[in-house]
Order: C-alpha cells, then sequence, then structure tokens
C-alpha cells in the first residue's frame, strides 16, 4: 500500500513532457534564429506591445463582465431550492459540455452583417425608422469583427467558469453564521457586504483565474469573431508556431512573457487573497 | 437569471434551429430538411476526425486512469515535502494557458522527430512525423493530473487501520488492496477517468499544436470548417452533440435523483418506528 516507487513513472513523464517542454520554451526564447545566446527575441517585441495592452485589457473586461452578470447568478441561485438548484447548475454546465468552438460559430451567424439580429431588426423596421429620423442610410449594425465581438465571445464561453465556482463556494457558507449576524442586528445589505461577500472571495478568485487565463490566451475567438482584423496575443504565438512566419524563438519569447505577467498577476491576487484555501478546482 | 439562461442558450437554439435548414443561409429560413445530416455522415474527413477523437480520448482517458491511480498511491506514501514539490508540478498544465502547454509539447517533439529522422530513422529508412502518437502523449500529459486530482483526496479520506486489518485477517498485500482499497478509491478513479475523457474529447488547442499536419480531431475540422464561414454541418454536429449531452446529463440526474431517494427509503426503514 505505502509504496512510493508507483509514482516513479509519472515523475519520469512529468519530467520528459511537463518541465522540459518548459525548459525548451526558455531556451528557445533566448536563442537567435541562427542559434547562439540573444536578447533580440525580447528587444523585437516592442512592436507587439500593443497587442499584449489589447490582450490583457480585452480578457479583463471579459473577466469584470463574467463577475458582474455571475455573481449575482451565483448568489440568488444559491438561494432557491434544492430541485431548482440542480436543474440550474445543471443547465450552466450543459453549454461547457460543447466544444467553444461550436459556441463560437453560432456567435459567427448572429452577428455578421447579414446575420440574425441584423436580420431581425431590419424585419421589424428599425433601419427603417433610424434612416427616416436621422437622415442616415445604414442596412446594418456592424458588431462582427470588432473588439465588442471578442468581448462578447469571451464572456459566453467562460461564464460558467466564473458562475460555479462562486456558487460551489457561497453554498457552502454556514448559515448559522450568516443567522448570527442577523442576531447582532446586521441589517441584509451588511450581512452581504461584511459575511457572505468576503466569505465568498475565494471563489470569485479562482472564477477569475478560470476566466482570465483562456481568455488572454486564446487565439480562436478573435480569429473567429475578430475576423483576423483583430491581433491577440494567442494569434501572435499560433502565429509563429503554425503560420507561414515560422519562428519559434519569437514565438518562444512571447509566450515566456505572457506566462511571467499571468503568473505574476496571480500571485499578486492571491496575496490580496490573504492564503485562503484559494484554489477551488472543480 | 432567466436573461442568462437567455443568454447561455440562445445560440445554442440557433445552431440547432438552423441545421435543419433548407439552404446554407444561416439566418434565412427556407424550410425543413435534413440535408446537413446526410452531408455530415458522408464526409470522410470528418468521419475520420471523429474516429481519431475518440480513439485519442479513450486511449488517453484510460492509460492516465491507471497511471494517474498510481502516482497518487505513490504520492501518498511520500514524505509530505516532496509530495507538495511533485503536486505543483503536476498541477502546472492546469494552470497554464493551453497554448503555452501546446507550444511547448510541439517544440518538444520537433525536436525528437527531427533527431530521429537524422539518426535511426535514416539509418532504417523511415521517417516519422508528429501525428497520433504525439497527439495521444500530449492527451494523456494534460489528463494524468486531472486523475490525481480526483484519486488523492480520497486516498486522503482512507482509513490506514483498515488495510492492516485486512491483513491481520489473513490477506495478502495485492489481495487487501484489491479487495479492501480499491473500492474505496472507485468513486474517485471513475470521476478522474471521466472528466480526463471529457477534457480530452473537448480540447482543441492542445491538439492543434501537437498533431502535425497527419491526423485530426474532430474540433480541429471544426475550426477549419468555422474558418470558411458558411458550413451547416457545425450546426448539424452541434445538435447531435446537445442531444447526447443532455440524454447524458438527464440519465445521471434521474439516476442520482433515484438514489437519493432509495437511501432516504432505507434509512426510514432501518430508524425504528415508535
Amino acid at each position: 500500500m505505502k509504496n512510493k516507487w508507483l509514482a516513479v513513472p509519472y515523475v519520469v513523464w512529468m519530467a520528459i513532457f511537463v518541465v522540459a517542454p518548459l525548459v525548451l520554451v526558455v531556451i528557445y526564447a533566448f536563442t537567435a534564429r541562427s542559434g547562439g545566446f540573444t536578447l533580440e527575441n525580447f528587444t523585437a517585441m516592442g512592436e507587439y506591445a500593443a497587442v499584449f495592452g489589447r490582450s490583457f485589457f480585452l480578457a479583463l473586461i471579459a473577466t469584470l463582465v463574467c463577475i458582474l452578470l455571475g455573481y449575482p447568478l451565483a448568489y440568488f441561485l444559491s438561494r432557491e431550492g434544492s430541485g431548482m438548484r440542480r436543474i440550474a447548475t445543471m443547465l450552466i454546465m450543459l453549454p461547457m459540455w460543447m466544444n467553444f468552438l461550436l459556441r463560437t460559430y453560432s456567435w459567427m451567424s448572429i452577428l455578421e452583417n447579414t446575420g440574425l439580429l441584423n436580420t431581425f431588426f431590419k424585419s421589424i423596421g428599425l433601419f427603417a425608422l433610424l434612416n427616416r429620423t436621422f437622415g442616415t442610410n445604414i442596412e446594418y449594425f456592424h458588431m462582427i469583427n470588432t473588439q465588442g465581438a471578442i468581448v462578447l465571445g469571451m464572456v459566453y464561453n467562460f461564464l460558467p467558469f466564473m458562475i460555479l465556482p462562486i456558487y460551489t463556494v457561497i453554498e457552502k457558507i454556514d448559515y448559522r453564521i450568516i443567522e448570527a449576524a442577523q442576531d447582532l442586528g446586521a441589517n441584509s445589505r451588511q450581512v452581504f457586504r461584511k459575511v457572505i461577500f468576503p466569505l465568498s472571495l475565494p471563489g470569485v478568485l479562482s472564477g477569475i483565474t478560470m476566466v482570465f487565463v483562456p481568455a488572454v490566451s486564446t487565439f480562436a475567438i478573435p480569429r473567429l469573431l475578430g475576423g483576423g482584423m483583430v491581433t491577440m496575443l494567442g494569434d501572435l504565438i499560433e502565429a509563429q508556431f503554425m503560420g507561414s512566419a515560422y519562428n519559434p524563438y519569437l514565438g518562444s519569447a512571447i509566450s515566456l512573457v505572457m506566462m511571467v505577467i499571468v503568473l505574476v498577476c496571480m500571485a499578486v491576487m492571491n496575496r490580496f487573497g490573504e492564503g485562503e484555501e484559494g484554489a477551488v478546482v472543480l | 437569471m432567466a436573461l442568462v439562461f437567455l443568454f447561455l442558450y440562445a445560440p445554442i437554439f440557433v445552431l440547432i434551429v438552423f441545421s435543419f435548414n433548407a439552404t446554407k443561409s444561416r439566418s434565412i429560413w427556407a424550410g425543413f430538411s435534413l440535408q446537413w445530416y446526410v452531408k455530415l455522415f458522408s464526409d470522410a474527413a470528418i468521419m475520420d476526425a471523429l474516429r481519431t477523437t475518440l480513439l485519442v480520448s479513450v486511449l488517453a482517458s484510460l492509460i492516465a486512469c491507471v497511471a494517474g491511480t498510481a502516482a497518487s498511491i505513490g504520492f501518498y506514501a511520500m514524505r509530505r515535502k516532496t509530495r507538495s514539490v511533485l503536486m505543483t508540478v503536476n498541477n502546472i498544465p492546469l494552470t497554464n494557458a493551453d497554448i503555452i502547454t501546446g507550444v511547448s509539447l510541439s517544440l518538444l517533439f520537433v525536436l525528437a522527430v527531427n533527431a530521429f529522422n537524422a539518426t535511426l530513422g535514416d539509418a532504417l529508412g523511415v521517417r516519422w512525423a508528429q501525428g497520433f502518437i504525439t497527439l495521444l502523449i500530449a492527451h494523456i500529459t494534460f489528463d494524468i493530473p486531472y486523475v490525481i486530482l480526483s484519486v488523492l483526496p480520497k486516498l486522503r479520506q482512507l482509513d490506514p487501520n483498515v488495510y492492516e486489518a485486512a491483513q491481520d485477517l489473513g490477506a495478502t498485500g495485492p489481495a487487501a488492496f484489491r479487495k479492501v482499497i480499491l473500492p474505496d478509491l472507485m468513486p474517485g478513479i471513475i470521476n478522474g477517468l471521466l472528466i480526463a475523457f471529457t477534457m480530452s474529447i473537448d480540447d482543441f488547442v492542445i491538439s492543434y499544436f501537437t498533431a502535425g499536419s497527419q491526423v485530426s480531431t474532430l474540433a480541429m475540422e471544426i475550426y477549419s470548417m468555422a474558418r470558411r464561414k458558411i458550413s451547416p454541418e457545425i450546426n448539424a454536429i452541434s445538435t447531435l452533440l446537445f442531444v447526447s449531452v443532455l440524454v447524458l446529463l438527464v440519465l445521471i440526474n434521474a439516476r442520482q435523483g433515484r438514489q437519493e431517494k432509495l437511501a432516504k427509503r432505507q434509512k426510514a426503514a432501518l430508524t425504528p418506528k415508535k
């Protein structure tokens, strides 16, 4: 039973397929195309500063929107009866089981210039009305291939990852603590602000991680909903490894910088969470 | 709350409705038809990708299940300090962005493939390229951490005396493990297997970077179709997937509900009536 040698195969496996690849990323990041040590890959990154900024900005907005939508939902859900809670959590998880590419694709058909929303607006005469009142001449709203569409796609795909951890944490709060607060004279607003919200923070933190990390590194969502007009970090990395501009050295450098920034953000956030058992892995 | 659910489901509903559309249009309804389903099942590339996806998911999750369980038992036997270091490494693929896991593995695979082709491959006259093997290795690598995360807590809940009691009663080590420990771990192992399987089925990013140009998974096919913009077969895939997941979830839920009811009834029957 107590046999630590059983772990040896997996430790070797991790060394080869988890640690070594990351070491390779670091080595490649400091290697020139012609071989030999260089810092060029990092100095060349200056021209991509805008991409870095845009990626972190869009991912941040998507994360904020997810909190604003997800927190109230998780909170109200936790106060429902057990039957309703079971059905609702199932309904939240169900879309997660469909590949995110399918879900993103459906937004393509909704947001297109000749897509469902615009067809709908046209059929209720919205464009005719607008054109008449403002003297404009619009046929459709430009929605796809914008940064807004990308944020929408991220929120849509990652919202369940925000709702579920928050819900799990709030649901586990001992109801007697809330009653105690009420007995001590707290009104419902104070109960929420001083008891429920602080206790639910670990859930929010793990939700932020689960939304922000995939959002900042995604390349499929900007490719499909941004139509290649809006480049994000993921696209940039993908282009270095799979595209015609094959340059794994630059790609590794970008990956490394992204990884370090994300790690620093997470570390700062967890410090802010005061080292509580923050990771609620589903 | 209802609005959020509308937001979550309206796009899926749209996908399903237009999978039955008679024309290619994604916004104008032109009558009922099953032609996209027929087309889907006669598309050799998609059927091939489906086979690859199922094969790699089944193999990877089974291998990960066995390796992960063994590793968990090994981790459990270790000193706390060693274990926490190894668990940190174990969690790397979970916390890292998928794209990082994908590109880092692809760097390793490119090196390995080139090294092989330059030496042994040259000598034997064979050429190796990234393909099913590298895809499988990548999937096993990101599946095992999920198995460990679901088996290790079960090990911690175990009463260590039970194993010794079994041995005291004359069971050999392996027999005691099989008859006493394994049944207790089973829920965790099954749970880990299921999580690993769904992660494999659902993965796009890591597969995309490690599958090479010869094999492709369903998610990769969907991506290339979605980039071509209008592909009603995608709607048909979505509908089939959605329906099967829905049926599965309802079945699991019904079973859980029934078990809970049964447990309640048994409890009621066991408590003496006044």
